[in-house]
C-alpha cells in the first residue's frame, strides 16, 4: 500500500528544501517527492510542515525495572505523540543497561511494543557505579548508538578516558552528565540568589562547567567523540563554542525546559520544576538561546523523566529530579520559532538531522529512497497543555494548563502512520 | 471602624445634643448617689463608644464633686461569643484599666444595651483581670430585646424599639454632632 | 491596622509592611494577657491547633503551646517520633490525616526548605510556618521584631547586624526580609562559607569582620551555631569560629551604647556569644522569649478566622 503526503510544506534541512510538494511512500521509504502525486491513502498536509521525523536522544524509558514509571511502549507513545520518530534511552534501568544482554532486551521489547525507533544508550561503567568499564562492545553489537553513564557522572577522569579510548574502539559517541558531584552535594537548585531567598541548598553553575572542561580535555586527549547533555549556563556553551573552534570533536544538547524557564519559576516549591542541571537564571537562559543559534547547540532534547506522582508530591528537597517532556518538547520549541529567534528549518536541524548525526544515523532526510520518518506540524495549532490526557505513564510536567502554538499532528515511521492528533483529520482515501 | 452607611437608610434624631448632655448628667448624678466612696470607683468603657460616655460622666462627677473618677478602656473582642462567626477579623485594641481591679467597685459604661452579649463579655473580661467587689452597669440608651438576664443600674432612656430599626448613639469625640439615632433598616 | 485575610503564614515574604505592624500591635494586647493573674482568654474557645514538629524544637512548640492555651484553643503536639512519618507514611499522608480529625491550624515544623508551601497547597486548615529547614521562620522574625520596637519603640532607620551562619539560618532570611520591610538597615556577617549566594540582592551589606558589623549598629542579632555544621568545612573548628566570629566584651568595644543583642535560642554559651554577654545589661534574650507568646496569640488569632 503506497501513501502520499499531500501539499504540505517540506522542510528538509539537510537537503536545504523548504518548498510545498508531495510525498510518496512505498514499502517503508520515500519513492518520490513531487507534485500532483497519488497513493492508496492520503495524508493532506495543506498548511502543515512536513519534516524529517524528530528525534529525541535522551529520554529515560525506565523499563526494565521501573514500570511503574513508564514502559518502552508507554513510552514510545509519548513520543510519537510528540512528533518523534526515534527516541534514545539513557541506561539507568534495573538491572543497569551496562551487559549486551539488557541492551538485547531493550531492542526486542522495543520491536515488540514500540511506536518508534528506540535506540539504547549503553552504560560505561558497570552498574553506572564509575569503578570499572561496562561490556561495551557487546552492547554495541547487541544496538546501543552510545554510551554514558548519565545522572551518575563518571568522577575518575581516569576512567573516563579509558572508557573514551574504548568506546572509540567501536565507534560510539560518550554522552556527558556533567557535574561534578562533590561541588553540587545536596544541591536541588541553581545556586544564586533564588536558592538563597527559598533556602534550599545550590547547585553552583561551576559544578557543570568544571567537568564540561575536563570532559573536553579528554576528548582531545583520547580523540573519541563527546556529546555533553543538558547543557544548562553561559560557561558550558562557551566552553564548547570554544573546543568547537578548536577541532574537537565535542557535540551538545539542551533542553526545552532549560530554553523556557529560570530559577524563578522555583519561588512556589514546584517539585516539578526540580531537574538536574536545574534550571538557572535568565542570562544562563539567553546563553543556550544563543547557543543553540549559533550550531554550539547541535540538538534538542527533552531529558525526558518519567516519576510516579507520590515521588514528586513530597517536600521539595525528598521530590527526585526529573520531568517529562516529550510530549511538550516540539510545541515549547516552537515558541522561539514564532518568536523569530529560529527559523523553521533550523529548529527542524536541532531536532531531526542535528540529533541524528550525533548517534550516527544515517539517512535522516527527507530524500527519495531514504527509510519514511516523517513528522507533520501544524505550526499554528493552539492548545492547551493537559497532562491527564498524555500518553506517557507519568504526569510531572511543569507545563499542565500552559497555552501553546503548534504540535505535531502525525508521526510517519517507517512508512507507518503511529501517531495521528484527533482533533486535525489529515488522512483520506486517495 | 465605622460601617458604610446604607443609602437609602432612614434616620431620625430622637435624642438631640442638649437632652443627650441632660441624660449623661443625670447618669452621673445618679451614680454619686449610690456610691458614698468614690475612691472606689473605676469607670469602664467598652470601647470605643462605652468609652466616649465613661470619659464624659466622669468630667460631670468632677464637676458636680471635684473628685477624678479614674476611667479605663476595655476591648471585649477577646471575649465575644460571635467571633468566629464573623466575616471580618475584628482589630484588637488596647484594654487599658488604670491601677489594679482588685476590691474596686467598677462601674461599666456603654452607650446601647441590647442583647445584653456585650455586657456578659465585658463582666468576663473584667473578672478574668482580678476580683473587684462589684460590678455595676451604666447606659446612656436601653433598646430592649435582651437575650441574657441583664439589667443596667444606671439608665439614661428607655427606647423600645421595633426589630427593623436601629439605634446608634453619636459623640462628638467621633467628628460627630451628639445625639441618638433611629434607624430603619429597609 | 490593616488585616487582608488570610489562610496560611509561610513566611514574612507574604506579609506586607502593614500587615506585620498589625500584628506586632495586636500583639500588645496579648502581652497584658500574659501579664495577668489568669492569663487566659476564651477567643479561641473550640478551635483545634495541632503543633505538628517533625524537627526538634522544645522553645518554639511551648511558646505555641502556650498562645494556643491563653487563647482557650485545644491544642495538642504531634512530634516527628510520635508521628507516623517514622512509620514511612509520607508528609501529606500524615498531614492530611491531622486535618480529617477537623483541625483548625495546623502549627508546623520541618527540616526542609518549602515543606510549609507543601502542606498550604494540600491542606484546606490554616498552616503557620514555625520553620521549614533553611527557608523561614516567620514568627522567630515577628517576636524580634516586637522586642526591638518594645525597646527603641521605632523600627525604620535602625541598623542591624546578623551574625553567623546565614546560609543556613530561616531565622536571618525571615528577619532580613522583615527588616528590610520595616525599612531597617540590615548588615550580616560571618565567614564567607556562611554567607549564602547573592544575598546582598536582599538588601543586606555583607562583611566578614564581626567588629565591622558591630560598629554602629543598634541591635546585633546572633545566630547558633549548629555543631553538626562541624564537618561540613564551613569552618575548621569551633574553637576557631568563636575566636573569629564570637561576640564577647571586647568585640562590643565600638558598640552603641545602648545597643541591643539577641539571640533566638538555644544559646551555645562560648561559642557564638560570651556568657557575660548573653547575661548582660544590652541583652534582652529573655524578652524575646516572652514576648514569643504574645506574637504567637496574636499570630493565632489572626489566622483562627481563616479556617472558618
Amino acid at each position: 500500500m503506497s501513501l502520499v503526503i499531500k501539499g504540505g510544506r517540506v522542510i528538509d534541512p539537510v537537503n536545504r528544501v523548504d518548498k510545498v510538494m508531495d510525498l510518496r511512500i512505498e514499502k517503508g521509504r520515500i519513492t518520490r517527492i513531487g507534485r500532483g502525486l497519488s497513493a492508496d491513502k492520503v495524508l493532506y498536509a495543506s498548511g502543515l510542515w512536513v519534516v524529517p521525523g524528530l528525534i529525541d536522544i535522551h529520554v529515560h524509558l525506565r523499563e526494565p525495572g521501573f514500570e511503574y514509571k513508564e514502559t518502552i511502549e508507554t513510552g514510545s507513545h509519548a513520543a510519537a505523540a510528540g512528533g518523534f520518530a526515534a527516541i534514545a534511552c539513557m541506561p539507568n534501568t534495573n538491572p543497569v543497561n551496562d551487559t549486551g544482554s539488557v541492551t538485547d532486551f531493550i531492542v526486542t521489547q522495543a520491536r515488540k511494543s514500540a511506536l518508534v525507533h528506540v535506540f539504547p544508550v549503553g552504560a560505561l561503567s558497570r552498574g553506572q557505579k564509575g569503578e570499572t568499564l561496562a561490556e561495551i562492545g557487546d552492547m554495541a553489537e547487541r544496538g546501543a548508538v552510545a554510551l554514558s553513564d548519565d545522572g551518575k557522572p563518571v568522577m575518575n577522569a581516569e576512567l573516563m578516558r579509558r572508557g573514551m579510548e574504548y568506546a572509540r574502539t567501536f565507534g560510539l559517541p560518550v554522552i556527558s552528565h556533567c557535574e561534578d558531584m562533590n561541588l553540587a552535594a545536596e544541591g536541588v537548585m541553581h545556586e544564586g540568589e533564588v536558592s538563597t531567598r527559598l533556602g534550599l541548598p545550590g547547585i553552583p553553575s561551576a559544578s557543570e562547567e568544571v567537568m564540561v572542561e575536563r570532559d573536553i580535555l579528554l576528548s582531545e586527549l583520547t580523540g573519541a567523540a563527546l556529546h555533553i547533555a543538558h547543557v544548562s549556563c553561559k560557561g558550558s556553551v562557551d566552553r564548547i563554542r570554544e573546543a568547537k573552534k578548536r577541532g574537537i570533536s565535542v557535540t551538545a544538547e539542551v533542553t526545552p525546559h532549560h530554553l523556557t524557564l529560570t530559577h524563578e519559576s522555583l519561588a512556589s516549591y514546584d517539585t516539578n520544576l526540580k531537574v538536574n542541571p536545574p534550571l538557572r537564571s535568565e542570562a544562563d537562559r539567553q546563553a543556550l538561546i544563543e547557543g543553540l543559534l549559533d550550531g554550539t547547540i547541535d540538538a534538542v532534547a527533552s531529558d525526558h523523566a518519567p516519576h510516579n506522582i507520590a515521588e514528586k508530591e513530597t517536600e521539595f528537597e525528598n521530590a527526585v529530579f526529573g520531568m517529562i517532556g516529550l510530549e511538550t518538547s516540539l510545541s515549547l520549541m516552537l515558541r522561539l520559532v514564532h518568536e523569530g529567534i529560529l527559523t523553521p528549518s533550523q529548529l527542524i536541524e536541532r531536532m531531526s538531522s542535528g540529533p541524528a548525526g550525533i548517534l550516527r544515523i544515517r539517512d535522516w532526510d527527507l530524500r527519495e529512497g531514504a527509510p519514511a520518518n516523517v513528522t507533520l506540524i501544524h505550526p499554528g495549532m493552539v492548545f492547551n497543555v493537559d497532562a491527564d490526557r498524555f500518553r506517557s505513564r507519568s504526569r510531572n510536567t511543569p507545563f499542565n494548563g500552559w497555552e501553546l502554538k503548534g504540535k505535531a499532528v502525525c508521526t510517519v515511521v517507517s512508512g507507518k502512520v503511529v501517531f495521528e492528533d484527533k482533533h486535525w483529520k489529515t488522512s483520506g482515501k486517495g | 471602624m465605622p460601617k458604610k452607611e446604607k443609602p437609602n437608610t432612614r434616620e431620625v434624631r430622637i435624642i438631640d445634643r442638649e437632652k443627650m448632655n441632660a441624660l449623661i448628667n443625670q447618669l452621673a448624678e445618679r451614680i454619686l448617689e449610690k456610691n458614698q466612696d468614690l475612691s472606689e470607683v473605676t469607670l469602664v468603657g467598652i470601647r470605643s463608644r462605652g468609652t466616649h460616655l465613661a470619659r464624659r460622666i466622669a468630667e460631670k462627677i468632677f464637676e458636680k464633686c471635684g473628685n477624678r473618677v479614674p476611667v479605663g478602656i476595655l476591648d471585649i473582642t477577646l471575649y465575644r461569643d460571635d467571633l468566629r462567626s464573623r466575616i471580618d477579623q475584628p482589630m484588637l485594641v488596647r484594654t487599658e484599666i488604670p491601677g489594679p481591679i482588685e476590691d474596686r467597685n467598677i462601674i461599666l459604661v456603654d452607650d446601647v444595651l441590647f442583647t445584653g452579649r456585650t455586657i456578659r463579655a465585658a463582666m468576663d473580661g473584667i473578672m478574668d483581670m482580678g476580683r473587684a467587689r462589684m460590678i455595676q452597669l451604666a447606659v446612656l440608651v436601653d433598646r430592649g430585646f435582651r437575650e441574657l438576664p441583664i439589667r443596667a443600674n444606671y439608665t439614661g432612656e428607655y427606647v423600645p424599639i421595633k426589630s427593623d430599626q436601629t439605634i446608634r448613639v453619636r459623640f462628638a469625640e467621633d467628628g460627630e454632632e451628639d445625639g441618638v439615632i433611629l434607624r430603619e433598616v429597609p | 491596622m490593616a488585616w487582608g485575610k488570610r489562610k496560611d503564614l509561610l513566611g514574612i515574604e507574604d506579609l506586607s509592611r502593614e500587615e506585620i505592624e498589625t500584628i506586632l500591635d495586636t500583639a500588645e494586647s496579648f502581652k497584658d494577657v500574659s501579664r495577668r493573674q489568669i492569663k487566659k482568654v476564651p477567643a479561641l474557645r473550640g478551635v483545634t491547633v495541632v503543633n505538628l514538629f517533625l524537627e526538634p524544637s522544645t522553645r518554639t512548640r511551648t511558646s505555641f503551646e502556650l498562645a494556643g492555651k491563653r487563647l482557650s484553643a485545644d491544642v495538642i503536639n504531634i512530634s516527628a517520633s510520635g508521628s507516623s512519618i517514622i512509620k514511612g507514611e509520607s508528609l501529606k499522608d500524615t498531614a492530611c490525616n491531622i486535618e480529617a480529625m477537623n483541625t483548625d491550624i495546623l502549627v508546623f515544623r520541618h527540616s526542609k526548605a518549602g515543606a510549609a508551601h507543601f502542606l498550604s497547597k494540600v491542606l484546606k486548615c490554616s498552616v503557620v510556618n514555625a520553620g521549614d529547614g533553611a527557608h523561614e521562620h516567620p514568627t522567630q522574625a515577628l517576636l524580634d521584631l516586637y522586642s526591638i520596637r518594645e525597646k527603641t519603640k521605632r523600627i525604620e532607620g535602625l541598623t542591624v547586624a546578623i551574625i553567623g551562619d546565614i546560609a543556613h539560618s530561616r531565622v536571618a532570611r525571615s528577619n532580613i526580609l522583615a527588616l528590610r520591610k520595616m525599612g531597617a538597615h540590615v548588615r550580616v556577617a560571618g565567614p564567607a562559607t556562611m554567607i549564602p549566594a547573592g544575598v546582598e540582592k536582599l538588601g543586606v551589606d555583607v562583611t566578614y569582620k564581626i567588629e565591622e558589623a558591630v560598629e554602629g549598629a543598634d541591635v546585633v542579632m546572633m545566630l547558633r551555631i549548629q555543631q553538626e555544621r562541624q564537618g561540613k568545612n564551613l569552618f575548621p573548628s569551633i574553637r576557631e569560629y568563636s575566636r573569629f566570629f564570637g561576640l564577647n566584651r571586647a568585640r562590643l568595644k565600638g558598640a552603641k551604647k545602648d545597643i541591643l543583642i539577641m539571640h533566638p535560642g538555644p544559646i551555645n554559651r562560648g561559642v557564638e556569644i560570651a556568657p557575660d554577654v548573653a547575661d548582660g545589661p544590652y541583652s534582652i534574650i529573655l524578652d524575646q522569649v516572652t514576648n514569643g507568646v504574645a506574637v504567637r496569640m496574636a499570630i493565632l488569632f489572626l489566622y483562627s478566622g481563616a479556617a472558618l
